[in-house]
């Protein structure tokens, strides 16, 4: 007992007080910003490994956005990767970025589902499915409610059963064979329910887009409520995007 | 009539010098090497040449650090007497044989489908068709978990059976992450992308599966990685090992109750993946490892805070596991739980902590070193007992074995080379092989080159291939209960397996 009195003082306090205003450690790749620099526009698209770079002018789509850095690397004038990690928003199209610009991305909260205040901003439960995901994004889901993130304290939590669940969290570019107990998966949960989309492999396929094991056909099919991008999600990304999502309007 | 050909780790061989046998011959070879002890097969594949199947056998021989290659020529129509009839090691390798290119086989005692790859021989197979051994008994029952979980973690499915509560056997049915990944790394063409793809086969192991492709990659472009590259892919691999151990150690303790030691230790895992960020921007290290090149070089500015998280990180780690282990709760639910013995573990193969937990020596660290470790003298933890305590000692002693080998490699850090030369193309009508001791065990990549150097085969294995049998022999005769605490103990990677 005394010993784990002694732990317990050691660790003391581990929580991120804000969530909203932190500051991650280190050279984290986040919203990216483009500047009006002229470079060679083509060896730029051509270098992005997950097309995610278009020319004219020059965009990233952090749906494609596999967060590697080179093109900063190839192009340190035109792109630079800010510390921003809240890039999750509610319209695929505000996850394209353009040069010249530097505003922070938000959700338009003329589209958020009206149900969706209602009944969740006091808490929501989730239910994930891992559909192709290499784990990188399932660990930092995870990791949200650690200790650490304590998502646990804004109402938000994973939860077992999709029964119990308000919403799915799709991580993966989404397999042929994961793609019917997606379906069946969604199926379950009660509605209202909301469907996210965390990382760049579930938003577009990211790296395995176009591959012909993946089945995406469950995308076109409903409309869906939140993209996290990240390659993996930042636990910050994720937290700060639900939030948003599920505040009372 | 030894007809092979012994390479080591990181090299390569003309295709024209790997010797033809005819199929009885290499697998009489293939059985008789792994007479001896020391010997294990790294890698048994068939690649499709004009109209027939090549099948090459790689067997690592451990104690004179050389790997064997042969290989022989057989049709697609054909009906063979099995490998696996004589060792079982070769069980998942004669599947995936059978089941990417319809090769039947005479006495294979399990010739089930391993992921269902979209470019599969039988169409008409189907995962939800899967054949599941049944036993006809109204005394037992059975159990059908997943594919989808409970918690935050990849999909596959367990099929247990059980009398009352006790499993009697189960069976674990895989190919639900599919996503065509090595069909993938021959499609696109661009090196980034391929490194994406190396990235992306195991999220938990981006550094072990870069490290292989990287390696791999260089030695068939005849590249010699300098000392800062080596330095660089040897650290990421061992942070890599402290950060995921670290956070294994946690999710062990939350499948006990044991609250304490669920948070402590997983708080633990935060500053170390946080330094990946710092380091390359990525908590889990994606962006890091390249062929070639090294866009986050390791300097001292880098060191310094390691060793000073080090040793916070030692203290409260220590703390935390000597309060852990002397808990008879905690002890109660890991010791004599999910029992591999010794000689289960090498007859199926198993690699890393599925073969160290029973004392095999089996890490390529020391038997096939590459980088850094070629200057180290690394002795592996060995464990006896292969129960669920085992797997977690292992954690815990890799963990303080891997801080002393950081701490000891960034004493004197090589200086990055600016002048560094033009990483070239991978040269015609090579093999190549490399092997890596990751955190789950060892990774074993394969390429092929044609007559342009384009890469025309690729072939992937991560440690899970062979271990998740061991899960599945582990938790007979035990409480079903104790499911979830086995399972984790061996942490074994989804996506790794189905590619
Ligand atoms: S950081 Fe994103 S946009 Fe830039 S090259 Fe990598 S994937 Fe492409």
């Amino acid at each position: 007992m005394i010993d784990n009195i002694k732990i317990l003082l050691r660790q003391g306090k581990q929580y991120i007080p804000d969530v909203t205003h932190a500051k991650v450690p280190g050279i984290f790749r986040g919203r990216p910003v483009i500047s009006k620099e002229t470079i060679d526009e083509n060896a730029l698209v051509e270098l992005c490994p997950t097309e995610a770079i278009t020319g004219s002018p020059v965009c990233i789509d952090l749906g494609r956005c596999a967060f590697c850095g080179e093109c900063a690397f190839a192009f340190p004038d035109k792109i630079k990767f800010t510390t921003d990690y809240k890039i999750s928003t509610n319209e695929r199209e505000r996850l394209i970025t353009k040069d010249g610009e530097d505003k922070t991305i938000e959700l338009n909260p003329d589209i958020i589902r009206t149900e969706i205040s209602k009944y969740f901003s006091g808490s929501i439960k989730l239910r994930q499915v891992s559909a192709g995901g290499d784990n990188s994004c399932e660990l930092e889901l995870n990791a949200c409610g650690n200790v650490n993130f304590d998502m646990g304290r804004y109402g938000i939590e994973f939860v077992a059963s999709p029964r119990h669940s308000d919403g799915i969290v799709i991580t993966g570019p989404i397999t042929e064979n994961m793609a019917v107990p997606l379906q069946i998966c969604y199926d379950a949960i009660p509605e209202p329910k909301i469907i996210i989309l965390a990382g760049t492999d579930a938003i577009s396929g990211g790296i395995f887009d176009g591959s012909p094991a993946l089945n995406r056909n469950f995308l076109t099919m409903h409309k869906i409520d939140l993209f996290v991008p990240g390659n993996p999600v930042h636990p910050l990304t994720f937290i700060t995007g639900i939030l948003e999502l599920i505040r009372k309007r | 009539m030894i007809k092979h050909i012994r390479i080591k780790n990181n090299s390569t061989v003309s295709l024209w010098d790997i010797p033809l046998l005819n199929y009885e011959d290499l697998l009489e070879q293939s059985i008789s090497l792994l007479q001896d002890e020391s010997c294990h097969c790294v890698n048994y594949f068939g690649y499709p040449h004009r109209d027939q199947l090549i099948l090459i056998c790689c067997i690592a021989n451990d104690r004179e650090h050389l790997i064997t290659i042969s290989s022989s020529v057989i049709n697609f129509n054909s009906v063979l007497p099995s490998f696996t009839h004589h060792h079982l090691a070769f069980h998942l390798f004669e599947r995936e044989i059978h089941e990417n290119f319809g090769i039947k086989y005479s006495d294979h005692p399990w010739l089930k489908p391993v992921r269902y790859p979209f470019s599969r021989a039988d169409k008409n197979s189907r995962i939800e068709n899967y054949p599941f051994y049944a036993i006809e008994s109204e005394e037992v029952h059975e159990v059908g978990v997943g594919p989808i979980h409970a918690g935050i973690i990849e999909p596959g499915h367990f099929r247990f059976i059980c009398d009352g509560e006790q499993i009697l056997h189960l069976e674990i049915q895989l190919g639900y992450q599919h996503r065509g990944t090595e069909q993938l790394f021959l499609k696109k063409n661009n090196l980034l992308q391929r490194t994406h793809f190396a990235e992306s086969i195991a999220g938990d192991t981006v550094a072990g599966h870069t490290t292989a492709f990287v390696n791999l990659w260089e030695s068939l472009c005849n590249y010699d990685a300098e000392d800062h590259l080596q330095f660089s892919r040897t650290l990421a691999l061992e942070l890599e090992r402290i950060a995921i151990h670290t956070g294994d150690l946690s999710a062990l303790c939350t499948d006990i109750a044991y609250q304490l030691g669920s948070a402590v230790f997983g708080r633990l895992r935060t500053p170390v993946i946080n330094y990946f960020q710092r380091w390359c921007g990525n908590r889990l290290g994606k962006g890091l490892i390249r062929a070639g090149k090294n866009n986050y070089p390791f300097t001292k500015q880098l060191g310094d805070p390691l060793k000073r998280l080090f040793d916070e990180y030692e203290r409260d780690f220590i703390e935390m596991y000597d309060e852990f282990k002397t808990l008879p709760s905690v002890l109660a639910r890991l010791e004599k739980t999910g029992t591999v013995t010794k000689e289960q573990a090498a007859s199926i193969g198993t690699v890393g902590m599925a073969a160290k937990m029973s004392g095999i020596p089996r890490d390529i660290r020391v038997s096939h070193p590459h980088d850094w470790y070629e200057r180290m003298n690394h002795e592996p933890v060995i464990k006896h007992y292969g129960d669920v305590y085992s797997r977690t000692q292992i954690r815990k002693e890799e963990i303080l074995q891997s801080i002393e080998i950081i701490r000891n490699m960034i004493k004197s850090i090589p200086p990055e080379n600016k002048k560094r030369k033009e990483l070239s193309f991978p040269a015609p009508d090579l093999f190549g092989i490399s092997l890596v001791e990751g955190w789950r065990g060892e990774i074993c990549h394969c390429a092929i080159t044609g007559e342009n150097g384009n890469l025309v085969h690729y072939k992937v294995k991560d440690p899970s291939f062979h271990n998740w049998l061991a899960l599945a022999l582990a938790v007979r005769n035990n409480e079903i209960s104790d499911f979830p605490v086995c399972n984790k103990s061996f942490n074994l990677s989804y996506c790794g397996h189905d590619l």
